[in-house]
């Protein structure tokens, strides 16, 4: 077999519904170093990355690669100490200069639904004070009327007796209730933008499930542009029209999600991808990556950061960072993608030997 | 209301088991309560036997003991041996300077205490630095330390503030207070400043607080609405338990200072074995600690709707 996969859907990327003019987030050469007793480690390394308007773009990866940083930083939400190079704009402006009322109104422009709502709600203030506080703050609307938006919102996302639900504090709903009350209270602001980190880890796999199935309803209604992070490479497909997938703190391959998933073109997104527990087919054992995840810190500059657990390493890999080059419809940041074939078979084939 | 009556009952029965304890304390206690009485004479067992009968010393403890409660919750404590007068009323008369020593050194704790505390929290830099070290050490100094430092320089070398006595009026006994009440709060003050310090900067690193301020509210909002509310229920429930403390502490300076309240009446009743009073004014300071722990805990309801409802905080 070779590079481009047949029988692939990668020539038929989906339409990317209305994703007309220029992006609404461009992030270029992001960059962000932390001090950690005086040194700078690094975070994020050389991330680029586009998110059109009304595009859902999925960001992948391990723990610490630095999917949730980049949202952070988009947010304008890195801990305090943290050094940031490169650019991030947002409907073009540049987000680095915005401050005060300017930046406030971004965050609400730019709304953020985290990993466990249980600890993201403040657990001693009433829902309802929770989802009308931005509005009754920011924008000056009246208790009643906020409260009334609220309980819209709230049977928007499957919630019926919002105004019950408005008097009870957080520790009386279960996970996937609050997740819903999270996402309800994050649209009250009417945002352009979700930024949504690993929204279902947390729930039990029947509540993933609804609460995806809302967002996705939601963000079509609404023409809402995603950043959707999970470490989940078959919820990005369903969620998410491209996928990003990232180690060790940079992009090691952006394309259309289904491409990702079904004909990765770097070794680490194969091994994602084989990773996955499969219902159609019968697997001796399931696969992991070798080795542990690095970490952005530790991953070097002049060498690919994937190959010491990589399966189709060469020579060559340690020879030199490899940059991110574009292949068939997809961006890959590996020598040997496309001269190899990477297909799960295969993956699986060399790390049983 | 199933809280409040849950906390009722817990607070009758602290209650009578303390009465229980230092009734039986004082009742095994070394030394014969007759000896005070007779003031070491010689008496003639008749005489002796009466005395008994009188302070009911020769019944069994059991018995004793629900005398002695029974008149308690009518309010009737007993007689002082030593003097002859009733313990309700000898307690009634000191009751006013440990209170109002102790109310001094409460508002003391809670304006300078949480003040430091926030100003700390919310400042890095020299004034956090410059907290934390003086209450470090302010943490570590006793009451009766801090009241002979105190006096040498305020009463002695500056004679600014008296150092003796409670004075009369409102005004003077103001003034005579400061001293035993900066004395009585000084380590108060820094172990409240340092939990006020500490709970705001653990829970500005909350989560929470940060989906806030990613939602756009302004800091201001995000630092009164989530920083300083939640703080406030760790830093309520210390600052009461050490203030209710203090009411055992408050014997050692009013002993220092010579003011005529409960703590120092309670040290010169134990030495010479007036059981009556000493088991009176113990009862009165158990009562006022555990109500002012009830206080602590309904406060605690009311700011952490976990507890209001029963649930278990996670």
């Amino acid at each position: 077999m070779t590079g481009s996969q047949p029988g692939t859907p990668f020539g038929v990327a989906r339409p990317t519904s209305s994703a007309s003019g220029p992006p609404l987030v461009e992030v270029d050469s992001l960059s962000v170093s932390i001090q950690v007793d005086g040194s700078a480690r690094s975070i994020l390394r050389n991330v680029s990355l586009t998110i059109g308007r009304g595009e859902a773009l999925a960001l992948v990866g391990e723990s610490g690669s630095g999917k949730s940083m980049t949202a952070k930083a988009i947010d304008r939400l890195l801990p305090a100490g943290a050094r940031q190079t490169g650019s991030i704009s947002f409907d073009g402006q540049d987000v680095a200069k915005m401050t005060g009322a300017a930046l406030r109104s971004y965050r609400a422009d730019v709304a953020m639904i985290f990993q466990d709502p249980r600890v993201a709600i403040n657990p001693v203030r009433s829902i309802g004070d929770f989802m009308t506080e931005v509005l009754r703050t920011n924008t000056r609307v009246r208790s009643r009327v906020a409260a009334d938006r609220a309980v819209k919102m709230l049977a928007r996302v499957g919630i019926a007796d919002g105004q019950r639900r408005l008097e009870q504090y957080p520790h009386e709903l279960s996970g996937g209730l609050l997740q819903r009350v999270m996402i309800a209270s994050s649209l009250l602001t009417e945002p352009r933008l979700l930024l949504a980190d690993e929204p279902t880890t947390a729930l039990d796999v029947s509540t993933q499930a609804e609460v995806i199935e809302i967002l996705n309803d939601l963000r079509r209604e609404l023409g809402l542009a995603v950043l959707f992070i999970t470490h989940d490479l078959e919820l990005a497909r369903t969620f998410c029209d491209r996928t990003a997938v990232m180690y060790a703190g940079e992009i090691v391959e952006v394309g259309d999600s289904s491409a990702v998933q079904e004909a990765p073109l770097h070794p680490y997104s194969a091994g994602l991808a084989a990773a996955r527990p499969r219902v159609d087919r019968r697997l001796a054992r399931l696969e992991a990556i070798p080795g542990r995840p690095l970490s952005a810190v530790e991953a070097p500059d002049d060498a690919c950061s994937f190959a010491p657990r990589c399966v189709h390493r060469v020579n060559e890999c340690d020879e030199g960072h490899p940059e991110l080059r574009p292949l068939g419809l997809g961006m890959v940041r590996c020598i040997r993608a496309g001269g190899t074939a990477l297909t799960e078979k295969d993956v699986n084939h060399e790390a049983h030997r | 209301m199933a809280f409040l009556a849950k906390r009722a009952a817990i607070l009758v029965a602290t209650i009578l088991v303390a009465s229980f304890v230092i009734f039986a304390a004082m009742y095994m206690a070394p030394g014969k309560p007759i000896g005070a009485l007779t003031g070491g004479r010689s008496v003639s067992p008749q005489a002796l036997e009466a005395l008994e009968q009188r302070y009911r010393l020769n019944e069994p403890f059991l018995s004793q003991y629900g005398h002695w409660l029974s008149n308690a919750i009518r309010g009737d404590l007993g007689v002082s041996i030593a003097t002859k007068q009733d313990v309700s009323e000898l307690i009634v008369e000191r009751a006013g300077i440990t209170l109002s020593l102790v109310l001094y050194a409460a508002v003391l704790i809670v304006v300078i205490g949480i003040g430091l505390g926030l100003l700390a929290g919310l400042r890095p830099g020299w004034v956090d630095t410059s907290v934390v070290v003086a209450s470090s050490a302010a943490a570590a100094v006793p009451a009766f330390l801090s009241a002979i430092v105190l006096t040498l320089i305020f009463a002695v070398t500056l004679s600014w503030l008296p150092a003796l006595g409670a004075g009369e009026g409102v005004v003077d006994r103001f003034v005579h207070l400061t001293l035993p009440a900066i004395s009585l709060a000084l380590s108060s003050i820094a172990v409240v400043a340092r939990v006020t310090r500490t709970s705001i900067r653990e829970e500005s690193r909350k989560e929470h607080v940060q989906t806030a301020v990613s939602r756009g509210l302004p800091r201001r909002a995000v630092i009164i609405r989530h920083v300083l509310r939640n703080a406030a229920i760790p830093i309520t429930t210390v600052t009461g338990i050490t203030i209710a403390s203090l009411i055992a502490v408050s014997a050692v300076v009013e002993s220092a200072f010579s003011l005529n309240g409960l703590g120092q009446y309670l040290i010169v009743s134990s030495s010479s074995k007036d059981l009556a009073v000493v088991q009176g004014i113990s009862l009165v300071l158990v009562l006022a600690f555990v109500l002012l722990n009830v206080v602590v805990d309904l406060a605690y309801a009311v700011l952490d709707p976990r507890v209001r409802l029963g649930a278990k905080a996670t």
